[in-house]
């Protein structure tokens, strides 16, 4: 069996115990939310903090609010989020993307702001601890983290995906994230230093390991979602090799507002897992006062596909991911077309 | 009949849904230590030094064994006894296993391997066929017939050249079926220890207890009755269990040595470094046709990318060619086939062993054929098939064969007349046939003993219990088993006492492999019940005042067949016995015929019966991104006679699941580092994440027919359903990928990007083609000359050479020195 | 063999198949591990440990999760259900009796973690379709079977008798096969 080191475990009683806890332990505390992401790095020795700190119990993130908007709680399950009523009605793009992550049991599990957190993945990485002494370890994962050295690490300053590159490109693999960046939603951050609000695509970073643009003591507790609005229509395609378990290979996220004669009056258009942070396609503004003709459809399409850097440090062939990333666009936005046609 | 044929609930079927079914892993034995192998990081390497001593100061350990503590080599196959529990000298893929710790938790023995420091002095990399057949040092094994070579066979069933140059047509294609992995659910398991008496039992998650315990006594150097395997049943086997694996020698040494029970478990890495899959091969068919399609002559190259180690090599080699006479009629043969070591985890048997890809090759070929001179592929099909009762080219000896019917079924089910060709461009169907063995001819190690043994006993209770060496995988064998003893003593399954794959105690069956069970183990059974009925019969027509031949067996009773009411219950007729003749008990025993193939390498391929499978698949491709959805699928199998519908269905829908997974993502694939920057050659995806197999929403509907048309030499007229309804899949997928689209992908797994990639060069008015190009110069031995029956042969060879190819290798490992 | 380092162990007080059990481990196992070693529960399976397969898969409060990736000291108060607390007494549950049936269990290894599965299936909906049935097993691998007799079995069990809701405590109500 793969066993996981040894940690001491805290059972957060609030948020901001949490934070006290997260702060005091410094960089050898973690949080632990459903776990799902966590545990098999632990027992991969990706990750191998000495304190846990668990805040999957804590009730006032599991709750989903309403305010000026929609408020999800940072530890509010997969599944539930997925199950929302107003959810599934006004912000079908995430209720998508939350439903299609990994398998039932997960998503029972799961939860959102550890899927916004989720740690990047490369092939090179998700392996075990003696796989990646096999390949010397990486820059993301060095050789001696965890008191498990064995060989000299050397490979600790190279990216096996792109060797003479000074940079990790492992991949934002989150299915929520592209589709609550299409949604304009904001994050919460709360440290025992305090609270801030940011547009959710401002968590990111494009690094594969520094991938959080948000501080090791903050805590994500608060997810926003902008009012509901009836002229917005949503979706979320994603591209995986089964339709369970696999993370996306390219996720399309697209949030489309109708305007005037059915001209666009603001489009988001975000793409998942073809870099290390979720990609929003700056041409979406340029759909704005535009109708969804096929011309335009296809223009932007390959526009966006353009941003889409796959690399092979995932499942299916990389050529292929980019080819299909143009359809998918396109695919997603002709959906939302017909879903507003159809109204 | 009143069990055989009838839906049932297996007899291990309780165990199984309240969870008490008893696996490797869920033994749990007082004062049990727990081991973990430390497995090199390096392909290829000598090993220089291994230095252990912090690890054994590391809390909780026990012991730490190296190679230095395993002398011995062994192996499946007595022609590669090349393996070492733990290796010595020298490495031969990332994963080879070569230090042990045994700890008092896995946790703590998983913390001291990392304390093991190992030096080594690296190798060059072999990564492919391709590359062994360029590099003739290093060499990764110091045996075989050529440098990397493990194995070279040629044989020449009548010559071919002439027949091809008189063919009207001669199709030559190169197809590449990649490498898969068993990917049973359940990760390889056990646990030694001293019994009572100082002697050692092993339970193992093993399909071949027989053969473990050979090699288990061999590499310990013990006498094998001071040794019990006990097979615990199989969380999946598929072949993957049935080699005697590292784990289990090491965990036997370590219960000797430290006198404690010993667990070992894989993790699902460890699994895939295990290995013994899919071997992946590279072919060259060439055939000649007549006009009208029949075959005129066959002619056939495989490589076979074996891995690191022999396992089932010289058998998977051959299997690779030797069955495909037995589908249709092959009048001439050449099969040319070559297995070379690289540094990989060894490849094996897996379900279908060896002849799903050359299974593959030919029926797409045959598609090709078809569709060139505008043939119906089912017509095709029909009009060459082998004939029943009939010995092939190569001198395998064909009883019934029910292929015919198996085709019109899946024909008229899927409405392929009307269907094929017709559907929307994007919606194709695909058919592909196949045949299997049921049972090898012949063990893994020459003897002349029983393949099968049964024993039967019975007591004044009623009871009637079976003894049989045979190995529940899930297959359903033990149900099988009982169902044919209650069949013959007139009982229910629930009233048979089973006890089977424990050394100790039950007579010898050589395992679940080569789908050998049913018919092996049930003719043994048939042998042993049908002798107890005799004594049953006699002591109770003396009861009942009839002639033995009078007395029946049904529905619990032993009566007079012509006056029903007259009769006892079973128990009463087992006492009338016990009173004659004392305590009671009978055996049977199978072993197959002889062979009709008489050359050497001719014990690869005969079986006493062969099952027959017609498959049509249907598919959607998204033209957009080649993305293939299979739809439904109908399967005819040609089973003999059914033993428990149930069962055989499972079987069936099984094979079907696994052969599209192989069709469509399945993969051992390696990834080898910029050679100028790192050695490393590693498994590019151990994981069951990355290791794409189907799961419950990849499943199409599939609608079987099978077929039964009672072979003589099965019990009851069974064949085989284990192996063979695989073996059509990926065939039957290609080819309905060409008639939805219009492209070929001559290798599996068909990937979008590929089927993506022949739609463009299509479109760019190249060939709609994708697959492999080229198949190397290999340096082929002379042909071993066999004349098929038509041409006058005996089933001899008249050019057999001299005898050396058996001959033991003369060393095994390498020369450095190990200092712990 | 030098002394055995004090192993850092966790307790805790939880409820499994209807039992209070309070349970010393060394605080790095997950649930899994918990219920195979320190609990005796071998029913409970495991194909990866990594969340990959759903062999392991019980119930928690009545939702299938995956036990290899709860870790054990977060599953202090929880009520866990296992394949051996779907049967009350000797006779098998009706969803147990299907797949006994209909082939569901070929080895067998998978079953565990389907079953819990598919009862809570069946505790929120009554009679699922073919593609809720799917959907629902999606998380679970079975390599023998191609899982067609596992939907068959389902809908074997729902058709048997219509589903009552389950009970509070979130313990799924259990109705046996009569006589078995
Ligand atoms: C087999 C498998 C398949 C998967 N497939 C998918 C998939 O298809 N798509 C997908 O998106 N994901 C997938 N996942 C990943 C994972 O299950 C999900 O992303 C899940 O939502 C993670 O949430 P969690 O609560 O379990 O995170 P955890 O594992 O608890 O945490 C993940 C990370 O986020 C941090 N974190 C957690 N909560 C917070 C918070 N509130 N504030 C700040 N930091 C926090 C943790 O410290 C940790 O670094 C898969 C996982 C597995 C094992
Ligand atoms: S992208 Fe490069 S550095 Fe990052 S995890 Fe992969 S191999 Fe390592
Ligand atoms: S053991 Fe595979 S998912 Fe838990
Ligand atoms: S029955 Fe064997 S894995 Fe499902």
């Amino acid at each position: 069996m793969m066993r996981a080191p040894d940690f001491r475990y805290h059972a957060a009683r609030s948020v901001k115990d949490a934070a006290r806890a997260l702060k005091d332990g410094g960089p050898d505390a973690m949080l632990i939310a459903g776990g799902t992401d966590l545990v098999p790095n632990l027992k991969r020795r990706q990750q191998t903090p000495a304190l846990l700190i668990g805040i999957r119990h804590l009730r006032e993130l599991r709750r989903i609010r309403n305010g000026k908007g929609l408020m999800i709680g940072g530890a509010v399950r997969l599944s539930e989020v997925a199950a929302d009523r107003k959810v599934l009605r006004h912000y079908p793009a995430l209720a998508r993307a939350a439903g299609l992550v990994a398998t039932p049991q997960i998503r029972n599990m799961g939860t959102l702001g550890g899927n916004l957190c989720l740690d990047t993945r490369c092939t090179y990485y998700n392996q075990s601890y003696e796989w990646r002494q096999a390949i010397n370890f990486c820059m993301k994962a060095p050789g001696a983290t965890g008191g498990h050295a064995c060989a000299t690490p050397t490979g600790d300053a190279i990216c096996w995906v792109a060797t003479s590159s000074p940079r990790c490109w492992a991949v934002s693999s989150t299915d929520t994230a592209p589709a609550l960046i299409a949604l304009g939603a904001r994050v919460t951050l709360v440290s025992s230093d305090g609270e801030r609000d940011i547009p959710l695509e401002e968590l990111y970073a494009d690094d594969g390991m520094a991938y959080l643009t948000k501080s090791a003591d903050e805590i994500l507790t608060v997810v926003h979602l902008p009012p509901e609005d009836a002229a917005v229509r949503s979706t979320y395609w994603k591209l995986r090799r089964r339709g369970s378990f696999d993370f996306p290979v390219l996720g399309v996220a697209a949030a489309v507002r109708f305007g005037e004669g059915n001209t666009v009056s603001d489009a988001r258009v975000v793409l998942g897992a073809v870099a290390s942070h979720p990609v929003l396609v700056p041409e979406s503004a340029e759909l704005v006062g535009r109708r969804l003709t096929d011309d335009v459809v296809e223009a932007f399409a390959d526009a966006a596909a353009a941003h889409a850097k796959p690399m092979d440090n995932t499942d299916l062939a990389l050529g292929w991911r980019k080819k299909v990333a143009r359809r998918y666009v396109a695919g997603a936005l002709r959906e939302l077309k017909e879903a507003h046609a159809a109204k | 009949m009143k069990v055989v044929g009838q839906a049932r609930r297996r007899v291990d079927a309780r165990a199984k849904v309240t969870g008490q079914t008893r696996f490797a892993d869920d033994v749990v034995l007082p004062r049990m230590l727990y081991g973990k192998l430390l497995r090199s990081a390096h392909p290829h390497a000598l090993i220089v030094e291994i230095a252990a001593s912090a690890a054994r100061a590391a809390p909780g350990v026990h012991l730490v064994l190296t190679g230095a503590d395993f002398p011995t080599a062994y192996g499946i196959m007595p022609v590669s006894q090349d393996e070492h529990a733990l290796c010595r000298g020298k490495v031969r893929y990332v994963g080879d296993p070569v230090a042990a710790v045994i700890a008092a938790s896995e946790r703590e023995a998983a913390d001291a391997l990392a304390l093991i420091r190992v030096t080594y002095e690296p190798l060059a990399t072999i990564a492919s066929p391709e590359e062994a057949l360029r590099t003739a040092e290093p060499r990764i094994q110091d045996y075989g017939e050529g440098p990397n070579l493990h194995r070279l066979a040629h044989f020449a069933f009548g010559d071919v050249e002439p027949a091809l140059a008189g063919a009207d047509q001669v199709f030559e294609d190169v197809f590449f079926y990649q490498g898969s992995t068993h990917l049973s659910l359940e990760q390889h398991a056990t646990v030694a220890a001293l019994d009572a008496d100082g002697r050692l039992t092993l339970w193992s998650s093993t399909q071949t207890p027989h053969y473990l315990h050979r090699e288990l006594a061999r590499a310990l150097d013990m006498p094998a009755h001071h040794i019990r395997v006990i097979a615990t049943p199989n969380g999946g086997g598929f072949g993957g269990k049935s080699d005697p694996f590292n784990h289990e020698i090491v965990a036997a040494k370590a219960a000797l040595v430290t006198g404690r029970p010993v667990k070992i478990t894989l993790t699902r890495e460890e699994v895939f470094y295990a290995h013994r899959g899919r071997h992946p091969v590279l072919m060259r068919l060439k055939t000649g046709v007549r006009q009208d399609g029949t075959i005129v002559a066959m002619d056939l190259e495989t490589l076979l990318d074996g891995g690191a180690y022999g396992s089932y090599g010289p058998a998977s080699t051959l299997y690779t060619g030797q069955l495909q006479t037995v589908t249709y009629h092959v009048p001439r043969y050449r099969f040319r086939a070559c297995r070379a070591f690289t540094n990989k985890p060894p490849c094996g048997p897996k379900r279908g062993h060896g002849t799903p890809q050359p299974r593959f090759a030919q029926e797409v070929q045959l598609d090709k054929i078809a569709v060139a001179l505008g043939r119906d592929p089912a017509d095709l099909r029909l009009q060459q098939l082998a004939p029943a009762n009939s010995v092939t080219a190569n001198w395998l000896t064909i009883g019934s064969m029910g292929l015919k019917p198996c085709i019109e079924r899946v024909v008229q089910g899927s409405a392929w007349r009307e269907r094929r060709g017709q559907l929307p461009f994007g919606r194709g169907l695909g058919m592909a046939c196949s045949s299997y063995l049921c049972g090898a001819g012949l063990p893994i190690y020459w003897n002349e003993m029983p393949h099968s043994g049964v024993q039967l006993q019975l007591d004044r209770s009623g009871r009637v219990t079976v003894f049989c060496g045979a190995t529940e995988i899930g297959q359903g064998s033990d149900d099988v088993l009982a169902a044919i003893i209650a069949e013959v003593l007139g009982l229910e399954t629930t009233d048979i006492k089973l006890v089977t794959g424990d050394t100790d105690l039950t007579p010898v069956d050589l395992g679940s492999y080569s789908s050998r069970v049913t018919l092996m183990m049930g003719n043994a059974a048939i042998q042993a019940a049908e002798r107890a009925k005799a004594i049953l019969s006699a002591s109770a027509g003396q009861k009942l005042g009839l002639p033995a031949e009078r007395v029946a067996f049904a529905d619990r009773r032993v009566f007079d067949v012509e006056n029903p009411s007259a009769g006892m219950a079973f128990q009463e007729a087992v006492v009338a016995a016990e009173v004659e003749h004392g305590t009671l008990g009978t055996t049977g025993s199978y072993r197959p015929p002889r062979s009709a193939a008489r050359y050497r390498g001719g014990g690869v391929g005969p079986s006493v019966a062969y099952s027959y499978t017609a498959a049509v698949v249907e598919v959607e491709v998204d033209p957009a991104t080649g993305w293939v959805r299979v739809s439904k699928v109908w399967i005819g199998h040609d089973i003999g006679r059914v033993i428990n519908p149930v069962l055989a269905r499972g079987q069936v829908e099984g094979g079907v699941y696994m052969g599209l997974g192989e069709a469509l993502m399945e993969e051992q694939a390696f990834r080898r580092l910029p050679p100028r920057l790192s050695s490393a050659l590693v498994h590019k995806i151990p994981s069951m994440l990355e290791y794409k197999s189907p799961t419950a929403l990849e499943m199409p509907e599939v609608v079987t027919y099978f077929i039964e048309d009672p072979d003589p030499s099965g019990p009851f007229g069974a064949k085989e359903v284990g192996q063979g309804p695989l073996l059509p899949i990926a065939p039957a997928v290609a080819n309905a990928v060409f008639d939805a689209v219009g492209v070929r992908v001559d290798q599996v797994p068909i990937t979008p990007d590929l089927v993506l990639a022949a739609l463009g060069a299509k479109a760019k008015g190249k060939s709609g083609r994708v697959g492999p190009e080229a198949f190397p110069a290999v340096p082929w031995p002379e042909a071993l000359v066999v004349p098929p029956p038509w041409e006058g042969g005996n089933g001899k060879a008249i050019n057999e050479p001299a005898k050396s190819r058996d001959a033991l290798p003369t060393h095994h490992s390498g020369t450095a020195g190990v200092k712990v | 063999m030098s002394p055995r380092r004090d192993a850092r162990k966790a307790r805790i007080a939880l409820t499994v198949n209807g039992e209070e059990r309070d349970v010393v481990f060394a605080g790095y196992k997950t649930l899994l591990e918990v219920l195979r070693e320190d609990l005796g529960l071998t029913g409970t399976k495991h194909g990866c440990e990594l969340g990959e397969c759903g062999a392991c898969a019980v119930l928690v409060d009545g939702q299938p999760v995956l036990s290899c990736l709860l870790l054990a000291v977060e599953c202090a108060g929880a009520d866990v259900t296992t394949v051996e607390g779907l049967a009350r007494g000797p006779a098998l549950s009706l969803l147990q009796a299907a797949f006994a049936d209909k082939g569901a269990a070929q080895c067998g290894y998978c079953t565990p973690g389907i079953l819990v599965t598919a009862q809570a299936l069946l505790e929120r909906k009554a009679h699922p379709t073919r593609a809720e049935i799917a959907e629902a097993l999606s998380g679970n691998l079975c390599r023998c079977t191609g899982y067609l007799q596992i939907f068959e079995a389902v809908e074997e069990a729902a058709r048997a008798e219509p589903h009552a809701q389950g009970p509070a405590a979130g313990r799924p109500h259990v109705r046996t096969e009569a006589g078995a």
